[in-house]
Parts: structure tokens; sequence; C-alpha cells
């Protein structure tokens, strides 16, 4: 008998948090040290996942069946394929280091705190392991609590505000799908398994319905623009660990639901609706990055360089050719990375300044080089230098895009010139000129905030440098996505000859 | 002689748990009159007799009694076991806050389990008679309870009304019956609808004018707009355990006769009381949503949501399907729990002097009352319909087997109020957790409440996450089986 590794992983993060419920509140330091523990048990229990994986086929793996309301054919099914299993590595990781930096930046609550972010991590994990619809669903939706929670409780003086707001949009976005969820059940033979609703054919006039009831929610926590708008405040009144967990995996729950109902299942309303969707994007990538220069909040900055990253992502996965939807599954990753990596230098800055107007600073390099370093080298996989892990994904994106539609790369490389600079821009602002009163004798990073930056320094330039790591685990899976995209293999191969031209 | 004097005992075996009923509720009054001391035991001997008698029903064969007038099918079976845990919960409860304002013992237990004898005849009803008998048998003791506190003006007018407004709505009641009574010539449930199957009666404007006065009636008991309007008032005057109790109990009755007189008796007719639900479950969902957001005692919110859901549970009886039923049952049992669990706090919560019902008395409850505040919390999210609780799982059913009905742009509608509902249920949660508090309020947990509080989480995590069990029995249910 095999061990269960999904359902461990998981469950074990939310029996983690019940335990936590056993300390005694006012035992802050064994709360943040257990939490760390837990996260960290985690990632070891999530790397068997990496080395056992079996790269040579698209199937899913690991699986889990059992069943769960039988009187609806409801199961409790998992299994991960290629592209599942980086985002559950990602968000190991990224809960570990999001407990890091909230170490000494959540004081009120401390226990409710990490209870939270625990109990987040367990439905995150769930959401990429689900098989079952209506599972998924359960998992998608049980995130909104603890994620409205950690924004409404230790978020910024407008938490209010912004936690409401995330939790509304992601709600009625979420609810829509339910409604396409059920109609998918009832046209499809009533089944909720993803996989074997993505073997039938609909309609295409259904296809459409149901293409929009899951636009509703995948665009909605993507966040594609027109319906961006809870993000920056969201990201901006949120706590650091929020802010990160945000940018690092929830947001790319929305991509991945395109790439994993909406793709295989409405493969038709996919190809369909392919253009007006790259044309949203372009929107996004350009949209997200004029409005970056016109910013004054640190936060809200990178918030919106988000929207203008995600941009790049649903344009990759949209240009539907193997090259352009790698980068765009790279590229979740890399932004979670890289997105993640400057939100947690934000929340150490902030942790020493209490202010995120980009004015109040200033001459950082003199008082922190180190942490000046960090931060550049985050700014410039962020621009997407070469070497760094930005540059394959937005190259593949741009190669994919340019071979479906010339148009659209010319678009997408203008998004990347206005990252460039507002970056750029941003890395001076704080950085150099005079010396603000302000930060004039700030701490240097300590051995903790260090440690938590180095594994994303490792891994921008691990990606950067051999991205194949990560590429060969989603080859077949993809390929596998754009034949079903695409109905026959045939199809796909006359679009990969075309890129060996 | 002796032929017709001769009893047949087996007859009596379907009622046999409403008798026991019966006894209990006359042995607790016997309890107060001639053992004053030993009052403090009532709730409990009320709770100990609905388990027993929950324990029967569950075993109780299917089967029928008095010529098909009394009905012990699955159906009624379910119908039964949520009136039952709704009487049960509101006596653990009632034994906490009757410590604190204590008169009347005897009556107030046994008037309550009077009205549990009337729901629990209303689920088996076959027959218009029957379900008229225990319909005022229910309402009437309700009546009763909600005017405990004679004291209190506020009480005693909630009373009246809900009174006033009861006897009217039964009138037309009875109105719509004889109306059936006089076209069909039985008031047998099943034989009414084997008439009306029948085709003959098909455009009868008389018919079709007796389903509208005995479709409003219904409505009328179980809260649905536009004869809601007793229901605020009613809910904010009753003495809280009873709210609580008039929210899940009778209105699990009331659901229980609607579906079955439309499913059994008027099943020809889907087409037109189908559409004319779904308009009212529409309306009942925007008025009970929107007015909930401006409210700012939280008793009168729950009473707005209360009528909210009765919208939603309608879902299910419009779709006129036996998936449709199951899932209104399945979102009754669990709409029992978060709503027993809602008030349960906000029981927990009140003072002699204070009954704490505003919002603003929830300020920094997570601070002062962390348990308090976590399962409000719990309660709150239920409510909203998110998962992994229960609240979700019945809102799921309620929406699937009304898509599968064809009901398409009902369902949009629902799900765009229940996202409404989603700002002022966690308006409450936001209270307690995100803003400081104001007072410190004491609180103590006996043991009823804490049972309570207990039965209510287990039932809004348990059917959130394991509701295979419930579903199941809820989808194998049929009507007079």
């Amino acid at each position: 008998m095999s061990v269960p590794l999904l359902s461990t992983l998981i469950f074990f993060p939310v029996i983690g948090a019940l335990s936590l419920l056993l300390v005694d509140g006012k035992e802050v330091r064994t709360i943040r040290v257990m939490a760390l523990i837990i996260s960290l048990i985690e990632l070891l229990l999530a790397l068997p996942l990496w080395f056992l994986f079996d790269k040579s086929t698209y199937l899913m793996q690991f699986t889990e069946q059992h069943a769960w309301i039988p009187a609806l054919n409801i199961n409790y099914s998992l299994g991960i394929d290629g592209i599942s299993i980086l985002f559950i590595l990602l968000s190991a990781l990224i809960t570990t280091l999001s407990i890091l930096v909230s170490w000494e930046s959540i004081r009120t609550k401390v226990k409710e705190f990490f209870i939270a972010v625990l109990l987040l991590e367990g439905a995150m994990i769930g959401v990429f392991c689900a098989l079952d619809f209506f599972l998924f669903y359960i998992f998608w939706e049980a995130m909104l609590i603890p994620m409205f929670l950690i924004i409404g409780i230790w978020g910024g003086p407008n938490r209010i505000y912004a936690t409401v707001k995330f939790f509304l949009y992601t709600l009625i976005g979420s609810l829509l799908m339910l409604i396409g969820i059920i109609t998918l059940y009832a046209q499809g033979g009533h089944t909720f398994d993803i996989l074997k609703l993505a073997e039938q054919t609909f309609p295409i006039k259904l296809q459409m319905m149901l293409f929009w009831a899951f636009f509703a929610a995948f665009a909605v926590k993507v966040p594609m623009w027109p319906v961006h708008t809870w993000l920056p405040d969201a990201h901006t009144e949120a706590p650091t660990a929020g802010s990160v967990i945000l940018a690092g995996i929830l947001i790319k729950m929305g991509a991945y639901g395109f790439l994993r109902f909406s793709m295989p299942i409405l493969p038709d309303a996919t190809q369909a609706m392919m253009i007006p969707m790259i044309v949203l994007s372009l929107i996004g990538i350009i949209y997200g990055g004029v409005i970056c220069l016109a910013q004054t909040d640190l936060k809200r900055l990178i918030a919106y360089s988000s929207v203008s990253h995600m941009g790049f992502v649903t344009l990759g996965l949209y240009a539907l050719n193997p090259q352009s939807v790698e980068g765009g599954i790279l590229q979740m990753i890399n932004h979670g990375v890289v997105t993640g990596a400057l939100f947690l230098c934000i929340g150490m800055v902030y942790e020493r300044t209490h202010t995120r107007v980009i004015a109040d600073y200033g001459g950082l390099a003199t008082t922190m080089p180190v942490f000046a370093s960090f931060f550049l080298l985050f700014t410039l996989a962020s621009v997407g230098l070469p070497g760094t892990n930005g540059f394959i994904g937005e190259f593949l994106i741009l190669l994919g895009s340019f071979i479906t539609r010339p148009w659209i790369a010319v678009f997408a490389a203008t998004g990347l010139i206005l990252g460039a600079w507002y970056m750029l821009w941003l890395y001076q602002r704080l950085f150099f000129n005079a010396v603000n009163d302000k930060v004039l004798n700030l701490p240097e990073l300590n051995r903790r905030e260090i440690i938590t930056l180095v594994p994303m320094v490792l891994l921008i330039f691990w990606i950067g440098l051999y991205p194949n790591a990560l590429l060969s685990f989603m080859h077949e899976s993809v390929t596998h996505l754009l034949n079903q995209v695409y109905g026959t293999p045939e199809a796909i191969s006359q679009v990969s000859t075309l890129i060996m031209r | 002689m002796m032929d017709t004097a001769m009893i047949s005992w087996t007859a009596f075996e379907p009622i046999l748990p409403e008798i026991l009923l019966v006894c209990i509720a006359l042995a607790v009054i016997g309890l107060d009159l001639f053992a004053e001391k030993q009052r403090q035991l009532l709730p409990w001997l009320t709770v100990l007799g609905c388990v027993t008698v929950l324990g029967m029903v569950a075993g109780v064969q299917n089967g029928s009694a008095f010529n098909g007038m009394f009905l012990t099918d699955s159906y009624a079976s379910f119908f039964k076991i949520i009136c039952l845990l709704g009487v049960i919960m509101t006596a653990l409860m009632s034994e906490h806050s009757r410590r604190v304002e204590g008169e009347m013992q005897g009556e107030y237990y046994g008037l309550m389990l009077f009205s549990a004898v009337g729901m629990l005849i209303m689920a088996s009803a076959g027959d218009l008679m029957i379900l008229y008998l225990g319909l005022e048998l229910m309402a009437l003791s309700v009546y009763c309870l909600v005017g405990m506190h004679k004291n209190d003006p506020r009480t005693s007018e909630a009373a009246m009304k809900y009174f006033l407004m009861g006897g009217f709505a039964s009138a037309i009641l009875l109105f719509g019956m004889s109306l059936v009574y006089g076209l069909t010539g039985t008031t047998n449930i099943a034989k009414i609808g084997a008439i009306t199957a029948s085709g003959e009666l098909l455009h009868n404007p008389a018919l079709m004018a007796a389903l509208g006065l005995m479709i409003v009636a219904f409505c009328f008991k179980v809260a649905v707009a536009p004869f809601h309007f007793w229901v605020p008032d009613v809910y904010e005057g009753a003495p809280t355990p009873i709210t609580a109790f008039m929210s899940v109990g009778p209105k699990a009755a009331g659901f229980a006769v609607f579906g079955r007189v439309l499913m059994s008796g008027f099943p020809q007719f889907n087409d037109q009381w189908g559409t004319l639900l779904a308009v009212l479950a529409l309306l009942t969902m925007a008025i009970g949503n929107i007015t909930a957001l401006s409210q700012r005692s939280i008793k009168r919110m729950l009473a707005y949501s209360a009528i909210a859901h009765a919208g939603y549970a309608l879902l299910g009886i419009l779709s006129g399907t036996a998936e449709g039923l199951s899932a209104t049952m399945s979102y009754l049992l669990i709409y029992g729990f978060m709503n027993m669990g809602a008030f349960a706090v906000l029981i927990l919560l009140s003072a002699p002097g204070n009954r704490h019902e505003s919002l603003d008395d929830y300020k920094g409850l997570a601070k002062t009352n962390p348990v308090a505040a976590i399962l409000m919390l719990i309660f709150m999210f239920s409510l909203t319909g998110i998962p992994p609780t229960a609240g979700f799982i019945g809102k799921f059913y309620l929406l699937k087997a009304a898509l599968a009905a064809g009901y398409t742009m009902t369902v949009i509608g629902a799900v765009i109020f229940s996202a409404i509902s989603a700002y002022f249920y966690l308006r409450v949660v936001r209270y307690m957790y995100m803003s400081e508090p104001q007072e410190q309020l004491d609180i103590s947990y006996s043991p009823g409440i804490s049972a309570v509080l207990g039965l209510a989480l287990l039932g809004v995590i348990g059917l959130g996450l394991l509701p295979g069990a419930m579903i199941g029995r809820a989808a194998s249910v049929l009507l007079g089986q």
C-alpha cells in the first residue's frame, strides 16, 4: 500500500494548524517555532514529489480516489501532472518563507495568524491536487476564509475596505463558476471528474457559456484587466506574508484554472476566444505598466506590476502553442518567486520605516548595502535580464506569440520596455539619490531575513541558467493539453513545425 | 357492537412517537406543578424525551395509519428529525437563558413539546385535515411561546402580531382547502393528486384559486415574500431561543407540508406553481438579503437572513423534482444547525440588563471572548455558504436541483443575492475580529449552551466535510414510501 502523499500534503498543515490551537496564545515564541517547523516538514514532505515524478507521461500521478458523496457521484480524487507539481512545491516554499518573514512583523493575535496561514496552505495545495471539480471548488473557496482574515486583521490602515472588496470580487466570480460547474455536470454525464469531462465534446454554444462562467472566476483571480481592481487594494493592505502568498500562489490559481479547466474541457471555445483573450492580456500588460509609472506607493507599484506580468502569463497561455504555454507556466513560477521576493523585501524595509511612500526613501544603498544587492537582483529578474528566470519565461512567451501572430509580440515587447522603465526608476528612487533622513540609521538585514531571501535568489539563477529543470516536467503535460485543445496530434505538430522554421 | 369497539393496536404503531411526545409534555407540566424544586430538570427532561422520540422516528417502519391520513414515509421521518433536532437545541439553549430569565418553566417546555407534536403531525400529514390539525397545534403553541415574557411590551406586540397574521393565514389555508374539497370530494392528498392528474380539472379556475390560496398560506408560514412582513418584528420581539426555534422547527414543518401538498397533491400543475414560486423565491431573496444589509441589530439581521434562506430553500420545492425535495430537506437540516449556532452565540452574549443584540456589542469580541468569536465566525461563513462549511453543501445542492429543473435565471439570481449576503454576514466577522472591543462582556458557558454550540459546530463542520450520508438519505427519500 502506497502512502497517500497528496492527502498528507493537504492535511498535514491543517492538522498542524489545529495543533497550534492547543498552545497558549501568549507563548508567542513557541507558536512561531512550531509554525515554522510545520511548514518545513511540509516542504520536506513535498520533495518526494520532485524525485518520484515520472516526466515521461502526461497521465495524472500520485492519484487517490475515494467516494465522497456517492449520491451525487462526487469523489475525493487527487492527482498531479507536470503542471500542478510545480505549484505544489512553490506553495510549500512560499508558505515557509512567509512564516519566516512574519516572525517579528506580526505582533498581535500571533497564534491566529499562523493558524490562518497554515490552513491557507492546506487549501492551496488542495486546489492544485483536486481532480474532481466539486472538490476543487471546495478548496478554491475555502482559501477565501483565511485570506479574508489575514488581510482584514493584520493588514494596513485601509484593510477592511480591501479585504471586503477582495472577498466579494472573488465570491461573485466563484459563484458564477459554480453555476458553470453544475451545468457541466448536468450536460456531461453526471460527473465532476475533470479527466472524464475533458474527454467529452460539448456543443460550441454551451462551451461559450461555460467559458464565460469560468472566466468570471479565473479572470478575477488572475487578475485580468478589467477585473483587476481588487488586487492593488488587497496587495497594498495585506501584511507582508499575505502579499507574498497572494502574489506567489493565489493569483496563479486563476491561470491554473484556465489551464486545467477552460482549455481541456472547452477546447472549441478556447480557440474561438483566443484573440479576445490575447487582447485582454495585452491591455493588461500595457495598462499595468503605464499605471506603475504613476504610483507613489511602493506596494501598489508592485501590485500593478503583477497585473502587467500576469498579462504575460495569460498571453502565453492563450497564444496556444507549446513555447508560449510552457513560457506562461514558467512565468507563473517566476512571477511567484520574483514578486514574492520583492514583497518580502518591501516587508522587511517597511518593518524598519513604517512607510510605503516611495518619496520617503532614497539612498538606501548607502545605509543598507546588502539589502540593496538583494533588491537589485530581484529588480533585474523582474525586468527579465538574461541569466535570470524572468528572461526565460518572457522570451518563450514572446517567441510563442510571435509565431501565433507577430503583432502580438510587438505589443508585448512594449510591456517589457515599460517594465524595465518603472522597475529601474523605482530602484533609483529607493536606493540612489540623496540619503533621505527617514532612512538614515536603518539597521542592515539580520540573519533571519537573509535566510528568507536566499532561496529566492537561488531559484532565480537556477531557473535562469537551467530552465530545463522545470520545463522538462511540463513538456508532456503541455503537449497533451494542446492536443486536447486542437483535437488531434497532427494539428499540434503543424504548429510545432512552424516553430522549427 | 363488538366489531366496532375492537381496536387494532398495531394501527397505532406509526403514531407512537407522537403519543410519547404528548406524554412527555404532560409529564413536564406535571413536574412543574408538583415538584417545584426540581424545575431545573425540565429542560433535560425535554431533551431526553426528544432524543428518545428521535430514535423512534428514525427506526419507525414506513407505512401509514388511519386510512392514509397519517403517513410515516421516509420524507416525513427526515423532516421529523429536523424538527426534533430543532426542539432539542432550543431546549438546551433555554436551559441557559431561562436560568437567567426564568419564569413559567413548565408552560414553556410543555408548549415547546406540544408544538413539536404539531410539527411531527404536519410532517406526516397525508390528509388536509390532519395537516391543518398539526399546523394549528404547532402555531397556537408558538404564539404563546412568543408572548412568554408578558411584561415585556416588545414580546407582547410580537405575539399579538404573529397571532393575528397567523390566524389570517390559517383562514386563507382553510378557504383553499375547502375549495379543493369541493372540487375533488376528498381531503386525502394522494387522492387529490390522482384526481388532479386525471386532467379533467386542468383548466378549472376554481382549482387554480384554491392552489393559489394554499400557496399563499404556506408562504406565510415559511416566511416567503411578500408574506414576510410579520417576520422581522416577531423574530426580534420573541425571546431569543424561541426566535431560533421558529426559524428552524416551524419553518421546516411548513416546508414539509408545502412540499407534500404541491408534489403529491398537484404534480400536474408543476409548470404553474413552479413559475410562481420562482418569482416569489427571487423576491424573497432580494428582500431578505438587501434589507439585512442595513440592520444594526444582529437579531433583526438574522430575521431578514431567515427570510432570505426561505427563498433559497424554495429553490428545491419549485423545481418540482425528487432531487429538489431532497435538496430542500438537506438544506433545512443544515440551516437548522448553522442558524441555531448563530442564535446560541447571541444568547451566550446576552446579559439580564442588556441583550447585547447590536452589532456594536460584537466589536472586538475576538479579543474578549475568542471562543465565542470563532464559533460565530464559522456560523457566519456557513450562512454565507462558503466551503468547507455545511452551508455551502446545502446551497450547492439546491442550485444543482434548480438548474437541473431548468430554472437558470432563478439560479443566477440566487447566486447574486448570496454574494450580496456575504457583505452583512462578514460584517459580523469584521466587527468581531477587526475592531477594538468597547466593553468587556462577561459570559458564562452553561452545560446547555455548550451542548448547543458543540452540536451546531459538529453539524456545520461535519456535514460540510462528510455530507455523503445525509445527502444519500435525502436523495433516497420518496413521497409516500
